[in-house]
């Protein structure tokens, strides 16, 4: 452990060695210990399973206990409940959602000294939800999600360096500088991004899960959204459709109880948001426990690969900072609650505290983790800042397929401009 | 000092039975990264049609949103039936437009609803839809600036006939910003604009008002800085109005034509139109302009539907040139719409072709926001070349 997981380009050491290729380069790394590879997908975890157990998740022998009992909604079974884990897989975990936190700490820093302008909308509190999300998908899966895409664009085997690019409007950044902190995308490693308008995941996420069906691919869509999204109206259409026609979406829906400033009691008459659908059933998962998040995954994606339809997984979640950069996020929640959760639940202690327990490494190890982990994220936060802006033409690209030569109206429309 | 908009906001009901809807948007005051300051008109007693100008009232600076708030508040104190609903306005929302108002009039009437435009104003539609007045009115406010000089809340009314029943609805919807305003476009497209229509006047819903800021603030990105009255004004049966801060606004109620432009500023070379945020921006480049002796007449439309078609056209008798400026991509902006109109008017008048100033037609973008916007030097240029054509 240590410095061979981190590389130059900080991205989620979890990504490291996954199929279809991590862009930019970077060493694989072997993964798992005597575990499955990643990279045929759910087909051998599956079997995996199947050899050791009914309930039985993951490999290794290392045990971990749920700390909290998954809720079901018209399920007659559930997601495993034995837990078992390795070494590797916890440093990895413990390292991703380091670099995840320290990344979103990095954010808050730039924005408030004025170098990421626009919305900044940060993660810390879930990395529990991006890192169990990926360890129990594959790259071929596609994965879409709101504005509040960092996580999601690191487990998906974004660099912290395009991240920051990104945030900063840099030509670095992985959608040019022309998104921003709202609009991350991963093509490669099917990663459909970051969306402005609350839902749209929703029936988004269920045309891809069509697609794929259609391919007759052994994946999954996950359609990400909020509990404040969850009473948009399209999520309903959606949702109808791809019952209807069972296609293999997850809705996974991040729960941490607060719409911007509301909380979830004040705008749903029923602030649960697994069971919403008496036609499509739902899991409720506790978000901060990385392990629940893998285990629940994994058993959602079985279910949809084999044919029986969309599931919603509802992960009970909390966000430390407030909903944007502009909220402090102490008018509509108590500091106790926001300190409880980090006492209690916080999502990098949980793993911490198993490492510590089964004497995998020791504090003073972590802690040196931590720092080395910090300062490459500055590194990598550095890096960007010299980056260097996207070109003006760029202003005018990519709003077409096919650009070039293509007459753009500026003002007066006598003010033309054709792209090279 | 609160103004009394208490008629205001009765009239504004009233004005609902057959005035468009009119988008309200606010200028620009100086170059604040946030935009515009909305003017807000108080309105006058119906018995006393007077322009804040004409009158004899003394004035005094209210900024736009307090005084957006004050006319809420008196919407809501002269009318029982009022309400005031939106994403987050019963801590004041998000540009602080209904502070106190939960407070003061209870949660029954300014209320949250949950994050769901369409729902919003559909739920919207019925509530107005329950009685008689008939008017759609979508207000839009420009997100405010830091500099903002002084605005009152105006409602205005040009109805002087038959007053109704005085017991409608007055929903008013917030629309947070109106980036969001198109899942609810179908319900203000085929439902709200329709409804008078198709049921030959026997239902209406008039009593409704929608709130929406709008445009560049200079760091919105894609989904916090449009402008899209275009799409909305090319449905009739629905009005859209804009209002702008940049005066002292009288004491006491006065009234405002909805479809009456303001001469902002008087010349005799070329006329410039606009509204909303984009105002302040051309009154800079008028003071430019006018340091190299060109004389820049600038009209604030106020609303876009219906829009003063009147005093353009007299303005462009006198000067002979015609510039629109708007942030909205220039093409199918409303400036086309002035522009046809205007050509169609005074042909044979126009000394130079009519010039737009808009936005390019890209997605309102991050990073390029500064060359995307239709600053002072690009309207200066438009001038220049006009009056040297």
């Amino acid at each position: 452990m240590g410095s061979r997981v981190v590389q130059s380009s900080v991205r989620l050491a979890s990504a490291l060695g996954r199929g279809l290729g991590g862009g930019g380069g970077g060493v694989a790394v072997a993964r798992g210990g005597g575990g499955t590879d990643r990279r045929r997908g759910l087909a051998s975890e599956a079997a995996q399973q199947r050899r050791d157990s009914e309930k039985r998740v993951g490999s290794g022998d290392i045990r971990v206990d749920l700390l909290n009992p998954f809720e079901l909604h018209r399920l007659h079974d559930g997601p495993a409940t034995d837990v078992f884990t390795s070494k590797e897989e916890l440093m990895q975990m413990y390292m991703d959602m380091t670099v995840l936190r320290r990344m979103e700490l990095a954010a808050d820093m730039l924005f408030k000294s004025q170098q990421i302008r626009g919305f900044c909308h940060l993660y810390d509190g879930q990395e529990a939800i991006s890192v169990g999300m990926e360890a129990a998908l594959t790259y071929e899966d596609s994965v879409l999600t709101a504005y509040r895409d960092h996580g999601i664009f690191l487990g998906r085997g974004g660099t912290t360096f395009e991240a920051f690019s990104e945030l900063m409007g840099k030509k670095t950044g992985c959608a040019i500088g022309k998104g921003g902190s709202m609009h991350l995308y991963k093509r490669e490693n099917n990663y459909y991004g970051g969306w402005g308008i609350v839902g749209t995941s929703g029936p988004l996420g269920t045309g891809l899960a069509f697609a794929l069906k259609y391919q007759k691919k052994p994946n999954v869509a996950v359609a990400i959204y909020g509990d404040g999204a969850a009473n948009q109206g399209q999520l309903y259409e959606a949702q109808n459709c791809a019952a209807l026609w069972d296609l293999p979406v997850i809705y996974l829906v991040e729960n941490n109880h607060y719409g911007m400033g509301t909380a979830e009691w004040r705008a749903s008459k029923k602030a649960t948001f697994f069971d919403r659908l008496s036609y499509i059933p739902g899991i409720k998962v506790d978000g901060m426990d990385a392990f629940s998040v893998k285990a629940a995954m994994l058993f959602a994606k079985e279910h949809c690969v084999a044919g029986k339809g969309p599931i919603v997984v509802e992960c009970d979640t909390y966000r430390y900072h407030g909903h944007s950069m502009s909220d402090p996020g102490s008018t509509y929640r108590s500091r106790d609650e926001v300190q409880g959760f980090r006492k209690e639940r916080d999502p990098i202690e949980r793993i911490r505290n198993i490492i510590l327990k089964e004497e995998l490494s020791t504090a003073e190890e972590l802690k040196k983790l931590d720092k080395q982990v910090r300062r490459e994220v500055e590194e990598e936060a550095a890096k960007a800042r010299e980056a260097p802006q996207p070109e003006e033409h760029e202003l005018f690209s990519n709003i077409y397929r096919l650009d070039t030569g293509l007459v753009t109206y500026g003002c007066d429309r006598k003010d033309t401009i054709k792209l090279p | 000092m609160r103004i009394s908009i208490t008629r205001a906001l009765s009239i504004l009901q009233r004005c609902a039975r057959d005035c468009p809807q009119q988008q309200h948007s606010s200028p620009s005051v100086g170059n604040s990264t946030l935009s515009g300051a909305v003017r807000l008109l108080s309105s006058q007693a119906l018995a006393t049609s007077k322009e804040p100008e004409a009158g004899n009232v003394p004035k005094k600076s209210l900024n736009l949103f307090s005084a957006i708030n004050q006319a809420l508040h008196i919407a809501l104190e002269t009318d029982p039936r009022s309400y005031i609903f939106g994403e987050d306005v019963n801590f004041g929302g998000v540009f602080r437009c209904t502070t106190n108002l939960a407070d003061t009039f209870g949660k029954h009437r300014v209320f949250n609803t949950p994050l769901c435009e369409q729902g919003i104003v559909g739920f919207a539609i019925g509530l107005a839809a329950m009685l008689v007045y008939s008017c759609i009115r979508v207000l839009q406010t420009v997100l405010p600036s830091h500099a903002i000089l002084g605005t009152n809340l105006c409602v205005y009314s040009d109805d002087t006939a038959a007053s109704g029943d005085g017991k409608d609805n007055r929903a008013i919807a917030e629309i947070q910003f109106a980036d969001y305003i198109y899942p609810a476009f179908d319900q203000i497209v085929n439902e709200a604009a329709k409804f008078r229509y198709r049921s030959g006047n026997q239902f209406n819903c008039g009593g409704l008002t929608i709130r929406a800021p709008y445009g560049a603030v200079g760091h919105g990105g894609h989904y916090h800085s449009q402008s899209p009255e275009s799409f909305f004004c090319h449905v009739p049966g629905i009005k859209w109005l804009y209002r702008q801060s940049v005066e002292d606004v009288p004491e006491g109620d006065y009234m405002l034509p909805l479809s009456k432009a303001e001469v902002m500023r008087e010349g005799t070379d070329i006329t410039l139109v606009g509204w909303g945020a984009q105002l302040s921006v051309m009154e800079q480049a008028c003071i430019d302009a006018s340091k190299e002796g060109i004389s820049c007449e600038l009209i604030d439309l106020r609303t876009l539907i219906p829009w003063d078609r009147e005093t353009v056209e007299a303005s462009v008798n006198k000067t002979g040139r015609l510039l629109v400026s708007h942030e909205a991509p220039v093409t199918g902006g409303f400036g086309a719409e002035i522009s046809a109109s205007i050509v169609e008017r005074c042909f044979l008048r126009l000394e130079a072709p009519v010039a737009r100033v808009c936005g390019y037609d890209t997605p309102f973008p991050l990073v390029f926001e500064p060359f995307y916007m239709p600053t002072k030097n690009k309207i200066l240029d438009a001038i220049k070349t006009s009056v040297s054509y």
